[in-house]
């Protein structure tokens, strides 16, 4: 898919039956959910991979009962959330919910994904290779001189590549219009 | 979200890491899954001993037809053979 279809066109498509576009879906709120799991809720191993894929299961399974096409984001938060709790609860531990103090730490940190998705949709709007370079530095944690090696690149000038992406990202956020944009993850 | 500093963006770059590449193409091929759950599905509505072979064991019956039974898809099936 070559241009950057919005979550509405995206849920639009899926909703028709068109494959690559179920594939772009799981690509785009894939990193979200996951996040959410891991980083929200301290889901990990199999749970996590359970909540995972039963909120993509639930996503196909349910998407022509969404209200507004692009309501989408919300309602994956929401469902992932929901999936966690309940997944605390059947294996006998406490959800978050229950405890005030977690309850706002919980929410907290649901803001701040929110935000983090925001900024990868950006990141994807850039385009490679800022893209690739920022996402294998800061999302797969990949050193100078790996990611020198993987993109043929001296890895010296990998840092001062990273902070000119860092300007172009900063600058594409500041000028992104809200609203219409993917939420890519 | 409102301003975008640079240190601010790269903390929430860092928010999100990739998931295991198995559990994003195990959801992308969720459609497909489906299909073939379907398929399986209508032909233990047809054949009453296949049926009984697949209630027996769910997680066998879904590897036997090339089905990886993932705990969303073995759920689908349950609920699909139930409400059948």
């Amino acid at each position: 898919m070559a241009a950057i279809l919005s979550d509405a066109e995206l849920v639009q498509r899926c909703r028709a039956g068109d494959q690559a576009a179920w594939h772009e879906l799981v690509e785009r709120f894939s990193r979200y959910v996951y996040a959410i799991c891991v980083q929200g809720f301290r889901l990990q191993g199999h749970d996590a991979e359970d909540v995972f894929q039963e909120v993509f299961a639930r996503v196909f399974e349910h998407l022509d009962r969404l209200r507004s096409d692009d309501a989408i984001r919300p309602w994956i938060a929401q469902l992932t959330r929901r999936l966690c709790i309940d997944k605390l609860r059947s294996s006998g531990r406490e959800a978050p919910a229950e405890v005030e103090e977690e309850v706002a730490e919980l929410d907290r940190t649901l803001e701040s994904l929110d935000d983090a998705l925001t900024v990868r949709a950006g990141l994807d709007e850039v385009g490679d290779p800022c893209r690739e370079i920022l996402d294998r530095f800061f999302c797969r944690d990949e050193s100078y001189k790996v990611i020198g090696d993987a993109l043929e690149l001296p890895a010296g000038t990998i840092a001062s590549r990273i902070s000119r992406c860092l300007a172009k990202l900063k600058a594409q956020l500041e000028g992104r219009s809200e609203g219409s944009s993917p939420s890519r993850a | 979200m409102t301003g975008y500093d640079t240190e601010r963006i790269a903390e929430l770059l860092r928010l999100l890491p990739p998931p295991p590449e198995g559990w994003i193409r195990a959801a992308q091929e969720l459609p497909q899954a489906r299909a073939e759950l379907d398929a399986l599905v209508a032909r233990a509505e047809d054949d009453a001993a296949f049926r009984a072979q697949v209630v027996a064991d769910l997680e066998a019956a879904l590897e036997a037809e090339g089905i990886d039974p993932t705990p969303s898809v073995v759920a689908a099936l349950r609920v699909r053979l139930a409400s059948g």
